[in-house]
């Protein structure tokens, strides 16, 4: 009796798992990859590259003033909140010290014009990325087709592991309803927002490259920040990276970031 | 076998109804996390692991540490642990469980938690800790729960539990070391990356895993029929003794490479954890604390007479608990994170609700604990007693 | 074994107690819910897909298009006819249907079904209430 009733409720146990798991494999087995005649092709205006990278001309960025309109315009187009609130900061493009954004290679009796010029910082883009290695779901990944590091909010599990892993420290946690730090009349209404619990930072604008645009911080820098392919001799960036000496940050790391500075 | 989980007393009952209640407060904590995010924590863009990771690692810990037991009985065929394993094998399996809730709770969307493995990614580390993590978990449970039954029954366990035993010792020392590599592979956080964590992490956990469980042996022997023996106890102090100067020693090995070698990267983590860092210096009281703990623990068990004199045993193990706690739960987690990337200082200290929802969890490991244990004893007090 | 009548009563209590949304609602039906067209999308006649399909499969068809835009920066969806679509949530299907309380909520409000695109993406691209 005692055994024969253990094995029944041993038996309903692994009769329940199964049945319980049923639905998710059909789920996973019936999703069409492509569907009954359509097809998907990429924009014909959508700018391209093998691996998108940025020059960033900090001779030409003085002052606050100059960056304050580059940072207004990528936080506006892509919906960033603000809060007051550091501990909940969300961030994907600032200006920071040049010991903030190059420790380590830092140097004594340093021109003051260098010295005190502002720094744009944001996601590198590395070639290497530390943040991909990392995440355990493959919601940060580094996009094949052009090297943009891209997120995806759809899976993001908010495990934060990427943030321990970028050397950057370019990404920001949702600590809450990134609504209640976005004014509700100047929302881009083109641009999705994020929801709380995910990680998100800059995507080199890939929605407006998809439709032939440069990047909003570019457009908005007149000249100072440039952008293109660094795969092509002949881009804007290897242009720019021929004819002027630049830096990046932590380069020791091997992560092949590509975002350059002109110092 | 949970029947006899379901006899005891009313201090039994009280100690369960109010495990339950502290539970139940925490849940609410929980709810209000879920629903406002984790933004109720002190966590912040800088430090963007806190309290719940850190208990988690020193969790693991634990759990690791019962292979102490485990090792010595089956490897080297020490009889006196046979009355002691399970003992091990169930503090494993509640610090397990309480591992895993310490990952739920820390992740910003639990309800995406099996996109683990929706999408498995074998170049992320984290995906292999909830693989060994979860393996660990299993295999205590099932050897642990299959040899208490045998022995209840007074038959030899089944033969193939046999493999899964010998399996469970490198899983042991596994789980700690791909919780170490959570931390030691990620470039630009000098104070983890250091070959040395895993070992380090290794050493810690076998110096807290036995002290906590001396003194639950204690504890045992003082209210229950089950003396788990005086033998036992001394051979784990002497494991204790062992891990825990290999600590320091570790610890002492690291401080060298960083201030020898003079690299700020390496140091300033360590500053400001001991001595402060740009005036930033909430963490000071705590190291030293934990140092003097450590040292504490130290001198009580190397020293033949106070490990033998169980009391003073027994504060030697509490000791080496709070100081390891400190050194794994508050410094290890924080000091990587301090300063940031961007060499800033932002602090860390976890706030109201996050201690909360922390004891929460603390309280369902020490539920599931109480009843295994219930079990485990009940079973030993038929076959001995 | 004198539990019997416990067990028994329990069972019963428990069969009664899981199935009562069952019972309860017996002979109850709402009415299936009805969809409403905007102009703008009577005028189009049809949607990217033909209406069966996207009765049917709208939420596949919107798993690809996130996935390809998303993670394979692919961007355009092409049917049958050849005509070509942006693939967005917000800019494309939210362009036609405007409306999302009496085109979309009222049907994932019958089959109770809470979709958490609306989140982040919004509901009313054009501004308007």
């Amino acid at each position: 009796m005692e055994s024969s009733r253990r094995r029944f409720i041993k038996m309903a146990g692994i009769a329940a798992v199964g049945l319980s798991a049923h639905p998710a494999i059909k789920a996973v087995a019936a999703a069409p990859e492509h569907g009954p005649q359509y097809t998907l092709k990429t924009g014909d205006q959508a700018l391209q590259a093998k691996q998108w990278a940025m020059v960033i001309d900090t001779r030409r960025l003085k002052t606050d003033h100059d960056l304050e309109p580059l940072i207004e315009a990528c936080h506006k187009t892509h919906n960033v909140p603000h809060f007051t609130e550091k501990n909940h900061e969300i961030k994907w493009i600032w200006e920071t010290h040049f010991h903030n954004a190059f420790p380590g290679n830092t140097s004594n009796y340093m021109s003051e014009e260098v010295e005190h010029r502002p720094y744009l910082v944001l996601c590198n883009h590395c070639q290497n990325p530390p943040c991909v290695r990392a995440c355990p779901t493959k919601a940060t990944f580094k996009r094949d087709s052009d090297g943009v590091v891209m997120m995806d909010m759809h899976r993001c599990i908010g495990c934060r592991f990427c943030m321990a892993a970028c050397p950057y420290g370019s990404r920001s946690f949702n600590f809450k309803d990134p609504l209640l730090g976005l004014n509700e009349k100047e929302i881009n209404l083109t641009f999705p927002r994020r929801m709380k619990g995910v990680v998100e930072k800059c995507n080199f604008c890939v929605e407006r490259l998809a439709v032939g645009q440069r990047p909003a911080c570019v457009e908005a820098s007149g000249g100072a920040l440039l952008f293109g392919d660094l795969t092509d001799p002949d881009s804007e960036v290897r242009h720019a990276l021929r004819e002027n000496f630049t830096i990046r940050r932590k380069p020791s790391l091997g992560t092949e970031p590509c975002v350059y500075y002109i110092v | 076998m949970l029947d006899l989980a379901l006899k005891g007393n009313k201090s039994y009952w009280t100690w369960l109804a109010g495990l339950t209640a502290v539970i139940g407060t925490a849940f609410i904590f929980y709810l209000w996390q879920l629903q406002f995010g984790l933004g109720i924590t002190g966590m912040s863009r800088d430090v963007s692991w806190g309290f719940y990771i850190a208990n988690f690692t020193y969790l693991v810990g634990v759990a690791a540490g019962g292979v102490m037991v485990v090792l010595p009985y089956y490897l080297h065929d020490y009889k006196a642990y046979g009355k002691v394993t399970i003992l091990g094998e169930f503090l494993a399996v509640a610090a397990l469980i309480m591992c895993l809730l310490f990952i739920v709770v820390d992740l910003g969307q639990p309800s995406r938690a099996m996109n683990v493995l929706l999408y498995p990614t074998p170049n992320s580390v984290l995906f292999w800790d909830a693989m060994v993590l979860n393996g660990y978990l299993l295999i205590n449970l099932v050897v642990g729960w299959n040899v208490l039954e045998a022995e209840r029954n007074g038959v030899h366990y089944q033969k193939w539990l046999k493999p899964i035993i010998y399996l469970s010792i490198p899983f042991a020392v596994s789980i700690h070391t791909v919780t170490a590599f959570l931390y030691s592979g990620l470039p630009g956080r000098g104070f983890w990356m250091t070959a040395i964590l895993a070992p380090r992490f290794l050493s810690s956990a076998f110096a807290a895993g036995p002290s906590l469980l001396i003194l639950l042996c204690l504890f045992i022997r003082n209210t229950t029929k089950f003396d788990p023996g005086k033998e036992q106890i001394q051979s784990l102090g002497k494991t204790v003794a062992y891990a825990i100067c290999i600590n320091v020693f570790f610890f002492l090995c690291e401080v060298f490479v960083a201030f020898y070698s003079n690299i700020p990267e390496h140091m300033d983590h360590i500053k400001y954890l001991f001595v402060g860092f740009h005036g930033h210096n909430a963490l000071v009281p705590w190291m030293w604390t934990s140092m003097g703990l450590m040292a504490l623990g130290i001198i009580l068990t190397v020293n033949p007479s106070t490990r033998k004199n169980e009391t003073t045993l027994a504060v030697a193990c509490a000791a080496i608990i709070g100081g390891t706690w400190i050194d794994k739960g508050l410094g290890m987690i924080s000091g990587g994170f301090v300063p940031n990337p961007l060499h800033e200082v932002t602090e860390y200290a976890p706030s109201g609700p996050e201690i909360v929802i922390t004891v929460g969890i603390y309280a369902i490991g020490a539920l599931i604990l109480t009843v295994l244990y219930k079990m485990a004893i009940g079973v030993k007090e038929e076959t001995h007693g | 074994m004198n539990d019997k009548k416990w067990i028994v009563l329990g069972l019963i209590l428990f069969v009664g107690l899981f199935s009562f949304p069952f019972w309860f609602n017996v002979g109850k039906a709402a009415p299936a819910p009805e969809v409403v067209l905007t102009e703008q999308a009577k005028a189009a006649k049809e949607c990217v897909m033909p209406t069966d399909f996207m009765k049917t499969e709208h939420m596949q068809l919107l798993d690809v298009w996130r996935l390809k835009v998303v993670r394979d920066g692919v961007s355009q969806f092409v049917n049958a006819d050849g005509k070509e679509f942006d693939m967005s949530l917000s800019n494309t299907c939210l362009d036609c249907h405007s409306n999302k309380a009496e085109f979309c909520d009222r049907c994932h409000n019958y089959a109770s079904v809470n979709p958490y695109c609306w989140d982040c993406h919004i509901d009313n691209p054009k501004g308007d209430k």
